[in-house]
């Protein structure tokens, strides 16, 4: 996930300071210390929400072997790498760094700690102690694209995108496949506010699209602006990276949340036990990584166990949300028939798929 | 409501925190002080009012404590640099800063309170007119509210005898105490009445726009409302002209997009500012009239004797 210049710097200074303050827990004498870096405050939802989540399970699977420290809200850029190396020097000697923008600082001061280990998320630069971990987000868009497709009556979805970058566009895709394999007749309408996170913007953009027919409603932003709107205007919507289910308690017919529980508690273990390798996960379904949040009550079985199904296959990797053929919205084959696109092709997706209305921002 | 009246309304709320906070800052800088601290003001605005509202569930009260929070804020600001004579541009830069780290430190428990905020009203009746009847009538409360504003912004600053007064200290203080006008319990009013109208600006996206507290939820709003009062050369109505313009572009380039347009989405995300410079810059093009209304004193410490 790329983490462009969100919230404003200014606000990041102003609370460094009480992050930094905040006391690490108290330590037992030989555990092992991890330290975690977020890139936003943790909140209630959102991308550091699921990271932090799965810190606290973390440490309660491998307690009392393990004791963690975060600090949140870090700027990428040269306060990082600062962050980075003070963790480091504290003796953690398993560091997580969870947003796009560290891995430069990351691969920096792993250079000068050969003996601490590194995870970086999202990221595609690594070393012999820097690992890269990163989701199949489009995965869980498949599924609720299935979920839409059924619910829609207008057959018109709205999707807030933040940034035309292959991880949002694939996620457009795979929803838009997702939602036209069981509804051929529906099309997704798109519209880009160009920021990871501004609620007012957002919703604007969420109240654009429903003036324009759309009756169920994602995004891709940090906020749960989209899923507020859609309550009010009692439409549908489908949560990212957290169950948003407070915030559009009759809206919310499911949620595709990031779940890295089980990944993090691993490489600690990994790390406890001296089997620690640098690796390049991009994990999913199967792996556990992604998960379909609550249905809405909204939502009728038939439409539950449909999507199941699919979830049941692509857990058992029999079924890839991006099998051929793959037409591009304007006609051209992008996939041949039988075939599964390769995750190359599938980092570098800059086309909407057939069923997505108007033209990709970033064609030239 | 049809598609050209729901753009209507949604242009007319997307323009409402500017029309707040810009107007604030227009009497601000006529009584001859420059604030530059709204962008913190707006979020201490938006964090009170969210808090009130969650916990008494009374939104209108919300809206009050929002604004009073902002004023009493301000009042800081008003302290160091008029009673203190302080570097005013400094100062309000810090006023920000400290505002944006106060607003996200006080809102932390608070942002995952749902609340039920204060939605748009129809006019029962006027409301069921034809064609203008929602146009005119199915606003947010709010809405109506910052035209009051406008109004009465207007009428006080040019038709009443205080705004004159107020102009004159903004021109030139020096004359003003000559006469015997208390330049200094003026500038605090209206630093405290712009204060205020920031702290509105922010309630507005709080508690009645998302309704939501999420740390640095204005996203610079602040900073657009200081450059629309200079752009619109210190005259309300073109203040209003510059906010609803701005609200509407973004609206409209949403709507574009979702339409299915082929423009860029950042070369759209740039539309609102140029088109609101572009226009601003355009009815405002006169020289001789920008120096008439720029307050000759603004940003300057004002030291009697």
């Amino acid at each position: 996930m790329s983490r462009l210049s969100r919230r404003t710097v200014l606000a990041t200074l102003a609370a460094y300071p009480l992050a930094v303050a905040l006391p690490a827990r108290a330590q037992a004498k030989d555990a092992l210390k991890i330290g975690f870096i977020y890139v936003s405050p943790i909140g209630d939802a959102g991308w550091t929400h699921q990271h932090d989540i799965a810190r606290i399970a973390m440490e309660k699977n491998l307690a009392p072997r393990v004791t963690t420290k975060y600090i949140e809200n870090v700027p990428e850029g040269a306060d990082a790498e600062r962050v980075i190396r003070e963790l480091a020097q504290s003796g953690h000697k398993l560091i997580f760094t969870t947003s796009f923008g560290y891995m430069n600082p990351t691969i920096k001061v792993a250079q000068q700690f050969p003996n601490t280990f590194f995870e970086h998320a999202t990221g595609y630069k690594s070393a012999k102690n820097v690992g890269t971990y990163n989701a199949r987000f489009y995965e869980g868009r498949y599924l609720a694209g299935i979920v839409a497709g059924r619910m829609t009556k207008s057959n018109v979805a709205g999707y807030v995108a933040a940034f035309p970058i292959p991880e949002v566009v694939m996620g457009i895709n795979a929803f838009t496949r997702g939602m036209r394999s069981v509804n051929p007749k529906a099309e997704t309408k798109v519209v880009w506010v160009s920021t990871w996170f501004d609620p007012g913007r957002e919703s604007e953009a969420a109240n654009t699209l429903v003036a324009q027919g759309a009756d169920v409603l994602t995004h891709h932003t940090d906020s749960t602006a989209v899923v507020q709107a859609a309550e009010a205007k009692k439409v549908y919507a489908v949560a990212y990276h957290s169950d948003m289910s407070k915030y559009g308690p009759n809206a919310q017919i499911t949620a595709v949340t990031h779940v890295w529980d089980k990944y993090y508690t691993d490489r600690a273990k990994a790390v406890l036990d001296g089997t620690w390798k640098p690796d390049h996960i991009w994990g999913g379904i199967r792996e556990g990584m992604i998960a379909m949040g609550p249905f809405g009550k909204t939502v009728p079985s038939d439409v539950r166990e449909a999507m199941l199904k699919v979830q049941g296959e692509i857990a058992a990797g029999k079924f890839h949300p991006f099998t051929g053929p793959i037409k591009d919205n304007e006609g051209k084959e992008r996939l041949p028939a039988g075939t599964t696109i390769s995750d190359e092709t599938l980092l570098k997706m800059d086309y909407y798929v057939e069923g997505v209305q108007g033209r990709m921002p970033a064609n030239k | 409501m049809d598609t050209f009246t729901q753009i209507v309304v949604l242009s007319l709320a997307a323009g409402t925190p500017l029309v707040f906070a810009a107007l604030g800052e227009l009497v601000v800088e006529k009584a001859g002080v420059l604030n530059l601290g709204v962008e913190g003001l707006m979020l201490v605005g938006a964090v009170a009012s969210f808090i009130v509202a969650a916990k008494t569930g009374a939104p209108w009260l919300g809206v009050f404590v929002g604004a009073l929070a902002a004023a009493l804020l301000s009042l800081i600001f008003g302290v160091i640099v008029l009673t203190l004579r302080a570097n005013q541009v400094a100062t309000g830069l810090a006023l920000s800063l400290f505002g944006i780290g106060l607003s996200a430190f006080v809102g932390r428990p608070y942002m995952s309170v749902v609340i039920e905020g204060i939605k748009p009203f129809a006019v029962p009746v006027l409301s069921d007119v034809p064609v203008a009847g929602k146009l005119l009538f199915a606003h947010n409360p709010l809405v109506y509210l910052s035209i009051a504003l406008f109004v009465a912004v207007h009428v006080f600053l040019h038709r009443t005898r205080s705004g004159l007064v107020l102009r004159a200290v903004g021109e030139s203080p020096q004359s003003a105490r000559a006469i015997g006008y208390p330049v200094i319990a003026i500038r605090y009013a209206a630093v405290m009445f712009g204060g205020a109208c920031a702290g509105l600006g922010g309630a507005f996206l709080a508690v009645a726009y998302t309704p939501s507290w999420v740390e640095g939820m204005t996203a610079g709003r602040g900073w657009i409302a200081l450059a629309l009062v200079v752009f619109a050369t210190w005259k309300p109505w073109r203040v209003m002209i510059g906010a609803y313009l701005f609200g509407s572009v973004t609206l409209a380039q949403f709507q574009a997009q979702a339409a299915g347009a082929a423009v860029p989405s950042e070369l759209l995300a740039m539309l609102p500012y140029l088109a609101t410079v572009i226009v601003l810059a355009i009815i405002s093009r006169d020289a001789t009239a920008i120096r008439l209304n720029a307050p000759a004193s603004l940003g300057k410490a004002y030291h009697p004797e």
